[in-house]
């Protein structure tokens, strides 16, 4: 779309504010977190980064997609490609906000009351409460729709949830968690659940961090007992909880995979530099493997902008539908192609800044093809949607 | 990056057309003419449907579109493989000329190609410019005129064309020239190659003393350096369209075959394995298809010929990766039906190993971009 149609004038000046703004304000401290955090980085100055996301809030900078109306800045599709471009070159720092800000927020923008709008949206604009995503369960994760996690109603209409979820990236971070729960005893499948919001700082909650391959501790599981969600913290009826998930996950796919683009690309950046370090520049093999890298990132550049081009039906269209497989299979690549093209170097625990980022990108991006619907659960969405090969068998739902 | 309403109407009405007269049956029947093609087919391809002219500008007898638009119809082209001297006339000579020829030459011949009157080829080189094919062939200046001396060892439908346009290297110059002359030329001889692809006719073309006139030598030399590496480069992208089409139909074909062949009881894509591999394909298919729709919006665009030229080549590298994929996914996911001559999915993989090298391999082509990253 930059490509396809020349610049408005506008979206030019749009782009020299943001670009003045950030080389105004990240700076200083901030200098110690420019490029740091995003996932495979999140313990990275989590303390700063919580900084960074108010001073950016002050700025009008966080939810700069939500409508006016509900305190984001209404940025047109243009201008928030531009603002995402320009925060990934500047290298701001990986958006601790992001759950709360294209999931959660989203979402009780869509389906949420007057109320929950006005709880929370302002605590995501201004940077000052992170959300988690609670999910996964043990025995839930492909198959998502068989959480176990119970929640039932107080006679005060407060609702209390007695269960387990794990993998949750950032609950120890985070403020608040939304969660899916069993509403309806004995149900089964997608029927039956609650879609509720509660604050993880209370007596019935317990989170225990889980040790990564990396060696970060950047998920958790996260226990329930006899956890109290406020009696207004459902979003949707009683029974509407997989509507309300399965919509949030649609937000998944949205404008932010621009600034993720912005991100490949300095990364290949870095893999580039890296080679050249390390003198491997005329390795045939190598270049082959990193012409083919770039080839990827346009096609995905390409893609994205196709995507964005008629969000109407998103969910359909087959640029859509194949996304996340191509990126997450992509960068996995870009991680391999790094650790090559370090050689032994790749091996040795770094504390050089190019070596410790790809060997970051080379561990992280082994999970980009299990979170957000697995390879294999990616392929049978495609299949199925996409070609309309018969379905999966699915236990009927009771 | 949306298709205008135009653009669709371009493609919805190739898709229709092309559907009725490249037909499996209509493509079988061509393939097994003398000159490859159904002229029938070609001569309304020039006069009624205008297609030749899609993207010579207004002022020279065209529709004035681009890129954009004839990525379309090609891709349409490549999923009925269509055999017709469309690709040789549009997207090899006129392109040149467009690209390449000065101004006089471009006023005579571009009109006569937009309005259909005129069939035109030239080399299709096995390497991602057109440097190849003028280093085997030598040009000298005569009293007269020129001498070319030399061969070119692929050109698609020289039976057919009324003009012939090569490139030849001239004795202490940097770039070649390029000329245009008719294909009876004394001296010049075509030998038919026998080749595996019917779909597409090509020729040996040896030269032997062939006398040319000044005025056969058609560049505009100050333009020649850019302009044939944009006319590579646009010829990469044309033919990235074409493949991307012949991908889509493979995928099209293995899903309808797959969706009814039924084994232990049930389809054979309702199994795990099937399912997959077709989503494998058309994950490579949307993402080359956005590759190739991406290029040709560059194309449109006053892009400069570095960024032009790695695009395209990105859009034929991951299309050749891709069509190549496909064609060998859909026979084996046909099966022994796969196998034989009846079904479609062999015209799809001869095709695709022909085009592997049309302008150079996905390898070479990857060999190009990595230079220009790594510089
Ligand atoms: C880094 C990271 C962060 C995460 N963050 C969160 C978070 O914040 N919140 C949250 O709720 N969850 C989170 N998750 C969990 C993630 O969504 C699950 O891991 C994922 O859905 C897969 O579930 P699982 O781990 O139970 O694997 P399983 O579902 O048990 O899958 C195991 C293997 O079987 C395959 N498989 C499963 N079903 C099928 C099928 N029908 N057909 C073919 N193959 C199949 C899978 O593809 C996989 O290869 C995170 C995961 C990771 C790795």
């Amino acid at each position: 779309m930059t490509e396809a149609r020349p610049a408005l004038p506008e979206d030019e000046l749009f782009r020299a504010e943001i670009v003045a703004w950030l080389d105004a304000h990240l700076c200083g401290d901030y200098e110690a977190v420019r490029h740091r955090g995003g996932p495979g980085d999140e313990e990275a100055d989590p303390v700063l980064r919580r900084r960074w996301e108010q001073e950016l809030a002050r700025g009008g900078w966080t939810c700069v997609g939500w409508p006016k109306a509900e305190g984001g800045r209404g940025l047109s599709i243009a201008q928030q490609v531009i603002f995402h471009e320009e925060y990934a070159r500047a290298g701001g720092p990986g958006r601790m906000g992001h759950i709360g800000e294209t999931l959660l927020g989203p979402s009780l923008i869509a389906w949420g009351t007057p109320e929950q709008k006005a709880r929370f949206l302002p605590g995501i604009r201004a940077g000052t409460e992170f959300w988690c995503q609670g999910y996964s369960e043990p025995n839930a994760g492909s198959d998502l729709a068989n959480v176990q996690t119970r929640c039932w109603q107080e006679a005060d209409g407060s609702w209390r949830v007695q269960g387990q979820k794990i993998w949750t990236s950032l609950a120890h971070e985070s403020d608040w968690i939304f969660v899916v729960a069993r509403c309806v005893p004995g149900s089964k499948g997608s029927k039956g659940l609650a879609f509720l919001l509660l604050p993880l700082r209370q007596p019935g909650i317990s989170i225990r961090p889980i040790r990564q391959m990396a060696g970060g501790n950047e998920f958790n599981e996260v226990f329930f007992d006899g956890a109290v969600a406020e009696a207004g913290h459902i979003v949707g009826a009683p029974g509407e909880g997989w509507k309300i998930a399965m919509g949030l996950l649609e937000f998944e796919r949205g404008l932010s995979t621009l600034g993720q683009q912005m991100h490949f690309l300095h990364e290949f950046e870095l893999v580039l530099d890296a080679m050249r370090r390390s003198g491997r520049t005329h390795d045939a093999q190598l270049r082959q493997r990193v012409a083919q890298a770039w080839c990827g990132l346009r096609a995905m550049r390409y893609n994205a902008l196709r995507v964005l081009a008629d969000r109407a039906d998103a969910g359909l269209r087959r640029e859509a539908l194949i996304y996340k497989h191509y990126w997450s299979n992509w960068h996995r690549e870009l991680g391999k192609l790094a650790m090559d093209v370090l050689g032994p170097e790749a091996d040795v625990v770094s504390d050089d800044p190019l070596i410790r980022r790809l060997q970051q990108l080379f561990f992280f991006s082994r999970a980009d093809t299990i979170y957000a619907g697995t390879n294999e659960i990616q392929l049978n969405l495609i299949a199925e949607r996409g070609l309309g090969l018969p379905r999966e068998p699915r236990p009927a739902a009771a | 990056m949306h298709a205008s309403e135009d653009q669709i109407l371009i493609r919805d009405a190739a898709e229709s057309f092309l559907g009725d007269v490249s037909s499996s049956a209509a493509v079988r029947a061509a393939m097994a003419r003398p000159e490859g093609h159904d002229p029938e087919v070609w001569a309304r391809i020039r006069s009624e449907l205008g297609w030749c002219g899609l993207a010579i500008p207004e002022a020279l007898g065209g529709l004035g579109l681009g890129a954009p638009e004839l990525v379309l119809l090609l891709e349409q082209a490549g999923r009925h493989l269509l055999c017709a001297p469309f690709v040789s006339t549009v997207c090899l000579a006129a392109n040149l000329l467009q690209q390449v020829a000065d101004e006089s030459a471009q006023a005579r011949l571009l009109p006569l190609i937009a309005d259909g009157r005129l069939q035109a080829t030239a080399a299709m080189p096995a390497t991602p410019d057109w440097a190849s094919s003028a280093a085997s062939l030598r040009a000298m200046r005569t009293a007269s005129g020129w001498q070319l001396d030399g061969e070119i060892a692929r050109i698609p439908d020289a039976g057919t064309a009324g003009l012939l346009l090569v490139l030849a290297r001239v004795d202490g110059a940097a770039q070649p020239a390029l000329f245009a002359l008719d294909p009876s030329t004394h001296g010049l001889q075509l030998e038919a190659l026998p080749t595996w692809d019917a779909t597409r006719r090509f020729h040996r073309a040896t030269f032997t003393a062939v006398a040319l006139t000044t005025d056969a030598r058609i560049d505009a030399p100050a333009r020649s350096a850019d302009g044939l590496k944009r006319a590579a480069a646009l010829a990469q992208l044309y033919l990235a369209a074409e493949a991307l089409g012949c991908a889509q139909q493979c995928l099209d074909l293995t899903v309808a075959y797959v969706a009814t062949r039924q084994q232990f009881g049930r389809p054979v894509g309702s199994f795990q394995a099937v399912k997959h591999r077709c989503a494998e394909m058309m994950i490579r298919i949307e993402s080359a298809r956005s590759g190739v729709v991406g290029a040709a919006q560059l194309a449109a665009t006053a892009a400069d010929t570095t960024s032009l030229a790695m695009d395209c080549a990105m859009a034929r590298v991951l299309t050749l990766d891709t069509q190549f994929y496909c064609a060998q996914e859909a026979i084996q996911l046909h099966g022994g039906v796969g196998f034989t001559w009846e079904y479609d999915p062999q015209l799809y993989f001869k095709r695709a190993q022909a085009g592997s090298h049309w302008f150079g391999t996905a390898d070479a082509l990857r060999a190009e971009i990595s230079e220009a990253l790594l510089s």
